[in-house]
């Protein structure tokens, strides 16, 4: 566990834009990834509300998404976006930071396929939903 | 009956150019991630020049996914919030140069990603298009490029949440 932890903490210093937003690993394991990113005024959309933008949560449940991706039990070799649908329910409230948990619920031989759901500190009204596709390599030699 | 003279070019540039840039100024993350927009006309070009703190994927590399929703998102904001602005500048309605009452942005309901090809660490570009502008919503499309406009890295296609004017009852 203490070997995922690390590598989940490789996984995003090894992602400058996800260091750039302040993201960090709650969870990790069996293709479910959840990732922080506490608020910053540097990322509001909305100066008259101190709202985060949207394209901030859509970056966060995008790192959370492609991490639920690489720790799938069939183990990929790497990913990528292939198409993300974003879903917005409301504004984050200002000051509270935000939470995306990924589930990886389907692998096919070559794509991935996601859920992710971002909440603020009210954890029973999510802010934003997403679903996505992501390309899936396999090591070689893997079983498919 | 003399005729209105037009006024000079370079002041309807200025006059534009300052509405741009105070509907750009009003939004950190726009700042934050570096995104600068070229007009011609009313015809906006939404610019994101590279970055290392952009990237995604350091052994490609290539830009961060989440980046590239981000841009496309702006572009498509932006463009429906400057045709609003537009409307109103062109017609004498709002004057642009006060930029005291904050302008207030449409509200992105869902937002897809078409990752057609890796984004590449070199500048990007997009333009929106309006498809469909109603008074509550709208429904916009964009296209997003590096070095080629025929060759999109990504597209995208959203709908969004018109503000209503001051005093309307939808409010």
């Amino acid at each position: 566990m203490t070997d995922l932890i690390r590598i989940a903490r490789q996984f995003i210093e090894a992602i400058p834009h996800a260091r750039a937003l302040g993201m960090q690993f709650e969870s990790l394991g069996d293709g479910k990834a959840a990732i922080s990113m506490p608020y910053d005024p540097r990322f509001v959309g909305d100066p008259t509300t101190g709202v985060i933008h949207g394209g901030a949560v859509s970056a966060l449940m995008d790192t959370a998404s492609g991490a639920a991706v690489m720790c799938h039990p069939t183990a990929p070799a790497s990913t990528a976006t292939l198409d993300l649908r974003i879903d917005y329910f409301r504004a984050a409230t200002p000051g509270q930071a935000i939470l995306a948990r990924a589930e990886c619920y389907h692998v096919t031989r070559s794509v991935a396929f996601v859920r992710v759901t971002a909440t603020d500190a009210d954890e029973s009204r999510p802010v934003a939903a997403a679903t996505g596709a992501f390309t899936l390599d396999r090591h070689k030699g893997a079983t498919p | 009956m003399t005729l209105k003279r037009p006024e000079p070019v370079q002041v309807i540039k200025q006059r534009r150019d300052a509405a741009l840039s105070g509907l750009l100024s009003g939004v950190p993350y726009i700042g934050y991630l570096g995104i600068t927009f070229d007009r011609r006309g009313d015809e906006l070009t939404a610019i994101l020049p590279f970055d290392e703190k952009l990237i995604g994927n350091p052994s490609i590399p290539a830009l961060h996914g989440g980046v590239t929703a981000a841009f496309l998102e702006v572009a498509a904001i932006i463009e429906l919030a400057w045709g609003t602005l537009w409307d109103a500048m062109e017609s004498g309605q709002t004057d642009t140069s006060a930029a005291t009452a904050p302008i207030r942005l449409p509200k992105t309901i869902d937002f897809t990603v078409d990752y057609l090809r890796a984004g590449l660490p070199r500048d990007a570009y997009a333009r929106a298009r309006i498809n469909r502008s109603g008074r509550r919503y709208a429904s916009v499309h964009v296209e997003a490029w590096q070095d080629n406009r025929a060759r999109l890295f990504a597209q995208g296609t959203g709908h969004f949440l018109m503000p209503q004017p001051p005093g309307s009852p939808a409010e």
